[in-house]
C-alpha cells in the first residue's frame, strides 16, 4: 500500500478502512439539520466542556451573534448566523421578509481526507468507526494537514501566548500546549464508551444527528423531500454524495442556501487527488530533463 | 393567571406544545430562553402546527416560526385585545365551552362603567388615593370580598391571588346568569362592547404592525381552536415587565377561554419562568405577602386569631374552601408539637405585614435610611434590578449586607467598584456599609429539587463536592437557624418563642454536616399523627391531626417515595410522562383538564382526548391526572348547604374559583380594572390612541429625586427621548450574569455588551457598526458596541416612525466580560398587582462615541435632562 493509498483507487475503501477485522464498526457521522437549528451553542460549548478546549478569546465580531468566526483548534463546533432579506419558505409574501439562518459546522470526517494522506507521523489516524482523529501524543505540530484541507477546519493552537497576554480563564489547560493540531474526534473516547458525542447530545432541537453514516443519508433525502414538499427555500443537502470530490462526508448538512453562504466550499476536492498525476508528471519532466540534457552534450561532442 | 383560572402557575406543560395545531409565542423570546423546552414548538412545526412570535425584534424564536410579526415594544394589550374583539366579531368563540365552563352569562353589577364610558378609567377611581374602589366591578348583587384593613394592596394580584380564594361570591349563591349571552349587564356583552374598537386597522396604528399580518395570526388561532383543535400561548417575561403585565396576561387568559382552549392538550397558557425553580421560590413563599402554598400573609390590621383569618380567606365554594386544613397543617409541620388547638397551632407567631413590602418598596426603604442589614441570596439589583444605580445607593445606607452568590457579583462589591465609585460621586471609605459576602455551591454540589416552570418538581443529586468555603443554601439556613437557636436557648423573652419552639432538626451527613434535603421535601410533603407520610392534600386536616410544610405539594413525598426523583423516560411511557418526576398539584400536567371534556364529560372530540368520565367505573380517567374530584359525576348539582369542593357543580372544571368557571371578567383580585385596556408604557413616545388617560392610572410610582422620569409624549418635551427601549437576556448569558460572565466557554460566545438598532436608525443618529454608541435616559447613560441589524423593526405609524433600541441586560463591572449594565438606564415604575418592574418598554436616546468618563458622566446625563 502506497503512502498515497487513497489516491490510487478514489472509488474504493480509502486507507485505513480494512484494518481493523473484527474490530471494524459501521462507519458513524453526523447529519446537521440546519432548518431545526435555534442557534443556542450548546453544541459549541459541550464539546469544548467534554474535550476540554480552552478559551478562544473574548472578542466580539459583530458578525451578527457570531463570536466563534471559524473552526480551529479551539472550536470544534462552530455556529454560523447568516441574516437575510428573503423570506422562508417560497410562498411567503411581505417587503420584511427575513430570515436568520443558523448552521453549526464540524469537521466532516471525509471519506477521502487529505489529512490522514499528508501527516508525515502517523498522528492522524482512521478509526475503526471511519472517523478522522488526530492523536495527540503523536501529532508533532509539523502542519502539513493544515492546509491540506479543503475546509480549513485542521489547526495549530497557538499556546502558551505572549507574556503580556490576559491570563488564561483556564490557565491550567494553557501551559503545555505547543502548537499542535487538534480537531473535532467525533468524541472517540465517549463513542468507545457506547455515548454519542458530546454536541449531538447537548443539541435540545436535535438539529445535530448522531448515527450511522448509511442510515443518516437516507434519514436527510426523506428530510429534504419534506422541506421540498413544504415549499422551504434553498433547501439542499451538501456533504451527502459519495461521488463528490471527497468521496462525500461523514458529517453532513442540509443547508437553506448556497454552501458559500456559510463560509463552506462549494465543490470541494480532497487536495492531495493530483498528486499521483503531479508525481509522475514531476518524474517524466525529470526524466525528460535528463534525457535532453543528456542530449545536449552528447549532440555538443560532435 | 390565578385571577383568570384559579392558579398561579402554566395551565399546560411544555412537551404537550407538540399537540398544538397553533402556538402564538409573545413577550417570550422561547428559542433563546428556554431551548430545550422549545424543542416541542419546532416538533408542533414539523407536525404542521402554525407557529407565530409576535415581538419587536426578530430574534432566533422568530426565525424557527413559521411567522414573525413585529410590534412596538408595550402594545401588547392592543394587539390582544384585537384578537378578542376579531372573535367576537366573526363570530369564533367555543360556544358551549364559553357558556358553561367561563363566567361570560354572569351579570354584573349595574353600577359598573368601562373605560369605554369613562375615557380610560373604570368606575370606582379615587383621584386623591389613586386607588379604585372595587365595589362597582362585583357580581350583580353581591359584595367583593376585601380584606380588612387597607393597605390591601400589598396581598393582593396575582401571585398571593393564586386562587379566586373568596373571589367576589361571599354569600357562595350561583350568580345570575344569561345563558343567551344577550343581556347588556351580562360579562359576554361587557366584554364586546369593551374591544369594539380594537379594529385589525387600530392594531395596525398602535402596534405597527400590517392589517395582514394582525388578520393571519387571528384566522389561524380561530381556526385551529374548537372541539377538534387547539391552540396555545407561550410567553415569559416580555409580558409581565410592565405596569400592565398582569393585564396583559389576562388578555390572553380571555382569548384562550373564548375559544375554549384551556385545560386541553395542545392548548391554554404556558407561562415560562425568569429561571430555574422560580416557580418553585413562589410556591415556597419568597414573595414577601405570601405563606407557602400561595396562603396570604397575615396581616397587622387584620383582626387576630387564626378563626378570622380562616374565616377572612375560605371560599365558600372550589378547593379555597378548605384553607382551615391548610393553614393549619402548615403551622404543624413548622412548630410541631407547641402547636396546640388551644393556642391557635401557634398562629399569633406568624410575622404581620402591614406595608408593601417587596423588593422596590424594601429599596426605598433603604434610601430613607430605614433598613440596617440586608440579605441577599442567589440575586444581582446592582445589575439585575431597575435603576441599578438606586439600588447600589441604597445598598450604601445599610449597616450591613450579606451576599451569598457563586460569585462575587457587583451587588457584593458595590462598595469599590462601581459606575459611582468610578466618576467620583461615591467615595468607598464613605460608605458604612459591613459587607460580607459567603461563598454557595452550585446545583451539582448539593441534593435537592426544582420545580421548573411547569411545576415539575425534579430531584436532582450532587455530583461533586463544593469547593473550599462554599455551602449550600439549605447548609446556611440550616445551621444559621441551629446557631441562632443555641443564643436563645435560655431566654424567657415571648419575642423569641417563635424561634425556639420551631421544629428544627433536619438530619446531617457528611465532614460538612449538610441537611439532608429529602427530609426537607419529606416535610414539605407532610404525614399523619402516626409520622406516615401524607399522599395528597385532600388527607390534610385542621384538627392537627396532620402536617404539611407546603399543601400543594403534598404527595410529591407520597407512600415515603420521593416521586420528584423518579426518571422514568417518556417514550417508555405515554407523552404526559407522569412517571417523570412530580407535578403540583397531585401529579396533574394539565391544569383544569376537566375542560378536555363536554358538559356529559366526554371528549370534545377524539383527536384531542385527554380526560373523560368513565360511566361504568363512575369516575374521571384518562392519559393525565384528572384535575379534579375522581368521583364526582359530571351531572352533580350541590345541594344547597355545600361548601368548598363539594360547592362546585359536575361542569365546572375550575375547581379553585369560587364559581368553578373561568374569569373572562374579574370581579375581585385585580387592583387596576376587571378587563385588560390598552394603556401606553409609563414612558412612551406616543399618546394612548384610546384615552386621554395615556397610562394604566393605578400604575405604582416612587417619588424618588434620584429616579426622575423621561416625559412621555404626553407632557412637556415628550420628544426628549424619542426611542423606544427594550432590554432581554441572550442563550449565551444568565440574567444579570453572576452565572455566565464568570464562565470563559459563555463568555466568549458573547463577549460584550451591545445594542442592537435598525439600518435606518443608524443613519439618523450616525451610529457605526460595530462602533460605539452610547445609550442615555434622564437616570443615567451606558456605552455599547453597535450591531446594526434588519432585526429591530421601525414602527411607522401615524406619519411617523418610533425606532426600537434593544439591550441584553446581563453586562456588569465584574466577571471575564464586563460592559455597562442596561438597567442603569430604567426607571422603577411598577404593575401595582405584582410590584414587577416595567424594563420591556420606556425610552431613550442615543449618540454615537463612547460615554463620559468620569465626573463628565453625570454631568452628560443631567445636561440632557429636561426642566
Amino acid at each position: 500500500m502506497s503512502d498515497f493509498a487513497t489516491l490510487t483507487d478514489i472509488t474504493g475503501h480509502p486507507d485505513g478502512w480494512e484494518t481493523y477485522d473484527a474490530d471494524q464498526q459501521p462507519r458513524m457521522g453526523f447529519f446537521t439539520d440546519t432548518s431545526i437549528c435555534i442557534g443556542c451553542k450548546a453544541c459549541e460549548v459541550a464539546c469544548k466542556e467534554w474535550n476540554v478546549i480552552p478559551e478562544d478569546g473574548l472578542v466580539w465580531t459583530g458578525d451578527s451573534y457570531d463570536n466563534t468566526s471559524e473552526l480551529g483548534a479551539n472550536s470544534w463546533r462552530h455556529v454560523a448566523f447568516i441574516e437575510q432579506r428573503k423570506p422562508l419558505r417560497q410562498d411567503d409574501e411581505g417587503d420584511d421578509a427575513l430570515r436568520w439562518l443558523m448552521s453549526s459546522d464540524v469537521c466532516k470526517h471525509c471519506t477521502h481526507a487529505a489529512c490522514l494522506d499528508v501527516c508525515p507521523t502517523g498522528s492522524l489516524l482512521r478509526t475503526e468507526y471511519g472517523t478522522v482523529v488526530v492523536q495527540e501524543d503523536i501529532c508533532n505540530g509539523c502542519g502539513y494537514c493544515v492546509p491540506a484541507c479543503p475546509f480549513g477546519v485542521l489547526d495549530k493552537r497557538h499556546l502558551p501566548r505572549k507574556p503580556d497576554d490576559e491570563p488564561l480563564a483556564l490557565p491550567l489547560l494553557g501551559k503545555k500546549e505547543d502548537g499542535r493540531v487538534w480537531k473535532c474526534t467525533l468524541c472517540y473516547d465517549r463513542l468507545k464508551g457506547g455515548h454519542e458525542p458530546a454536541c449531538a447530545k447537548a443539541c435540545p432541537t436535535d438539529s445535530i444527528q448522531f448515527g450511522e453514516v448509511d442510515e443518516l443519508r437516507d434519514r436527510a433525502h426523506k428530510r429534504l423531500d419534506k422541506l421540498e414538499q413544504n415549499g422551504w427555500n434553498g433547501a439542499r443537502l451538501y456533504g451527502d454524495d459519495p461521488d463528490d470530490g471527497v468521496g462525500g462526508f461523514g458529517a453532513f448538512f442540509l443547508l437553506l442556501d448556497e454552501p458559500e453562504v456559510y463560509g463552506l466550499p462549494p465543490d470541494p476536492v480532497v487536495t492531495t487527488k493530483h498528486l499521483p498525476e503531479m508525481w509522475k508528471t514531476t518524474a517524466f519532466a525529470a526524466a525528460a530533463t535528463l534525457v535532453g540534457t543528456a542530449v545536449a552534450f552528447l549532440g555538443g561532442r560532435e | 393567571m390565578g385571577t383568570s383560572f384559579g392558579r398561579g402557575g402554566a395551565t399546560d406543560f411544555q412537551q404537550d406544545l407538540q399537540n398544538s395545531d397553533c402556538i402564538v409565542i409573545m413577550g417570550s423570546n422561547m428559542a433563546e430562553n428556554h431551548p430545550v423546552g422549545f424543542q416541542w414548538v419546532v416538533e408542533a412545526r414539523e407536525r404542521g402546527a402554525h407557529v407565530f412570535h409576535v415581538d419587536p425584534r426578530f430574534t432566533r424564536t422568530s426565525a424557527m416560526a413559521s411567522k414573525w410579526v413585529g410590534i412596538r415594544a408595550g402594545s401588547d394589550i392592543a394587539f390582544l385585545g384585537g384578537i378578542i374583539n376579531y372573535i367576537l366579531e366573526h363570530e369564533c368563540w367555543f360556544d358551549e365551552y364559553v357558556k358553561h365552563y367561563t363566567n361570560a352569562p354572569v351579570l354584573i353589577t349595574e353600577d359598573y362603567q368601562d373605560t369605554e364610558d369613562l375615557d380610560g378609567l373604570f368606575s370606582g377611581w379615587d383621584p386623591e388615593t389613586h386607588e379604585y374602589d372595587i365595589t362597582t366591578w362585583a357580581y350583580k348583587d353581591t359584595e367583593p370580598q376585601t380584606a380588612p384593613g387597607k393597605k390591601s394592596s400589598a396581598t393582593r394580584g396575582e401571585q398571593s391571588g393564586h386562587g379566586g380564594h373568596g373571589g367576589g361570591l361571599s354569600h357562595g349563591e350561583p350568580p345570575e346568569e344569561d345563558l343567551s349571552l344577550q343581556d347588556p349587564n351580562c360579562v359576554f356583552q361587557i366584554v364586546k362592547r369593551h374591544y369594539a374598537r380594537y379594529t385589525p386597522e387600530f392594531v395596525a396604528e398602535t402596534c405597527g404592525c400590517s392589517v395582514e399580518e394582525f388578520l393571519r395570526v387571528a384566522k389561524n388561532l380561530c381556526e385551529n381552536s374548537g372541539r377538534d383543535r387547539t391552540s396555545a400561548f407561550v410567553y415569559a417575561v416580555g409580558w409581565t415587565q410592565h405596569t400592565v403585565g398582569v393585564q396583559i396576561i389576562r388578555a390572553a387568559a380571555i382569548i384562550q377561554l373564548l375559544l375554549g382552549n384551556v385545560g386541553r392538550p395542545g392548548g391554554g397558557i404556558v407561562a415560562l419562568r425568569g429561571h430555574a425553580s422560580i416557580q418553585g421560590s413562589t410556591d415556597l413563599a419568597t414573595l414577601f405577602n405570601i405563606l407557602p402554598g400561595y396562603l396570604n400573609m397575615p396581616q397587622s390590621a387584620a383582626p387576630p386569631g387564626l378563626d378570622s383569618y380562616i374565616e377572612r380567606g375560605t371560599a365558600p365554594a372550589g378547593w379555597w374552601g378548605k384553607l382551615d386544613t391548610y393553614i393549619v397543617s402548615m403551622l404543624k409541620a413548622w412548630w410541631g408539637a407547641a402547636a396546640t388547638k388551644e393556642n391557635d397551632f401557634c398562629f399569633e407567631y406568624l410575622p404581620k405585614i402591614d406595608e408593601d413590602h417587596s423588593e422596590y418598596w424594601t429599596f426605598t426603604q433603604m434610601l430613607e435610611g430605614k433598613v440596617k442589614g440586608y440579605l441577599i441570596a442567589g440575586e444581582n439589583p446592582a445589575v439585575g434590578s431597575a435603576n441599578a444605580k438606586l439600588h447600589r445607593a441604597g445598598l450604601a445606607k445599610l449597616d450591613w449586607l450579606v451576599v451569598r452568590d457563586l460569585v462575587e457579583t457587583e451587588t457584593a462589591a458595590f462598595w469599590y467598584d462601581s459606575p459611582e465609585i468610578e466618576t467620583g460621586e461615591r467615595k468607598t471609605e464613605e460608605i458604612p456599609t459591613e459587607v460580607f459576602f459567603l461563598p454557595a455551591s452550585s446545583h451539582v454540589e448539593k441534593d435537592g429539587s426544582f420545580t421548573n416552570t411547569q411545576r415539575l418538581v425534579q430531584w436532582h443529586y450532587k455530583a461533586v463536592d463544593p469547593k473550599e468555603d462554599c455551602r449550600s443554601d439549605l447548609w446556611f439556613y440550616y445551621h444559621l437557624g441551629r446557631k441562632i437557636r443555641e443564643q436563645l436557648k435560655d431566654s424567657q423573652d415571648p419575642k423569641d418563642l417563635p424561634i425556639l419552639d420551631l421544629t428544627w432538626n433536619y438530619p446531617t451527613h457528611g465532614e460538612d454536616q449538610e441537611p439532608s434535603a429529602e427530609a426537607v421535601l419529606a416535610e414539605m410533603n407532610g404525614f399523619d399523627s402516626a409520622g406516615q407520610a401524607l399522599a395528597g392534600y385532600k388527607l390534610l386536616k385542621a384538627d392537627g391531626s396532620t402536617a404539611s410544610g407546603c399543601w400543594l405539594y403534598c404527595g410529591v413525598y407520597g407512600g415515603d417515595i420521593n416521586m420528584a426523583a423518579r426518571k422514568k423516560p417518556h417514550w417508555e411511557q405515554s407523552y404526559t410522562a407522569l412517571e417523570w418526576a412530580w407535578a403540583w398539584p397531585m401529579n396533574r400536567r394539565i391544569l383544569y383538564n376537566r375542560a378536555s371534556a363536554d358538559r356529559d364529560g366526554e371528549p370534545w372530540s377524539e383527536r384531542k382526548r385527554l380526560v373523560w368520565w368513565d360511566a361504568k367505573q363512575k369516575k374521571w380517567t384518562g392519559v393525565d391526572t384528572p384535575d379534579f374530584d375522581e368521583e364526582k359525576p359530571p351531572d352533580y348539582e350541590p345541594p344547597d348547604d355545600a361548601k368548598g369542593p363539594d360547592a362546585i357543580r359536575g361542569d365546572h372544571p375550575f375547581i379553585m374559583q369560587s364559581d368553578g368557571q373561568g374569569w373572562l371578567y374579574v370581579p375581585q383580585g385585580l387592583l387596576d380594572g376587571p378587563l385588560p385596556t390598552h394603556y401606553e408604557p409609563h414612558e412612551s413616545p406616543m399618546r394612548n390612541p384610546l384615552y386621554s388617560q395615556q397610562a394604566s392610572p393605578d400604575r405604582q410610582r416612587f417619588d424618588i429625586s434620584q429616579d426622575p422620569h423621561n416625559p412621555s409624549a404626553d407632557e412637556p418635551d415628550g420628544d426628549a427621548y424619542p426611542y423606544v427601549v427594550t432590554t432581554y437576556r441572550l442563550t449565551e448569558h444568565h440574567t444579570a450574569g453572576g452565572m455566565s460572565r464568570f464562565v470563559p466557554y459563555l463568555s466568549e460566545l458573547q463577549p460584550a455588551m451591545f445594542c442592537e438598532v435598525h439600518p435606518d436608525l443608524a443613519r439618523e443618529r450616525g451610529l457605526v457598526h460595530g462602533e460605539w454608541a452610547t445609550i442615555f435616559t434622564a437616570r443615567a447613560a451606558i456605552e455599547a458596541r453597535v450591531l446594526v441589524t434588519d432585526r429591530v423593526k421601525p414602527i411607522r405609524t401615524n406619519g411617523r416612525v418610533v425606532h426600537q433600541v434593544g439591550l441584553p441586560y446581563h453586562w456588569g463591572s465584574r466577571g471575564l466580560t464586563t460592559g455597562g449594565a442596561a438597567n442603569e438606564l430604567s426607571h422603577v415604575v411598577l404593575d401595582p398587582n405584582v410590584h414587577i418592574q416595567e424594563v420591556k418598554a420606556f425610552t431613550c436616546d442615543i449618540r454615537p462615541g463612547r460615554r463620559p468618563r468620569g465626573r463628565r458622566l453625570p454631568e452628560f446625563v443631567r445636561e440632557r435632562r429636561p426642566r
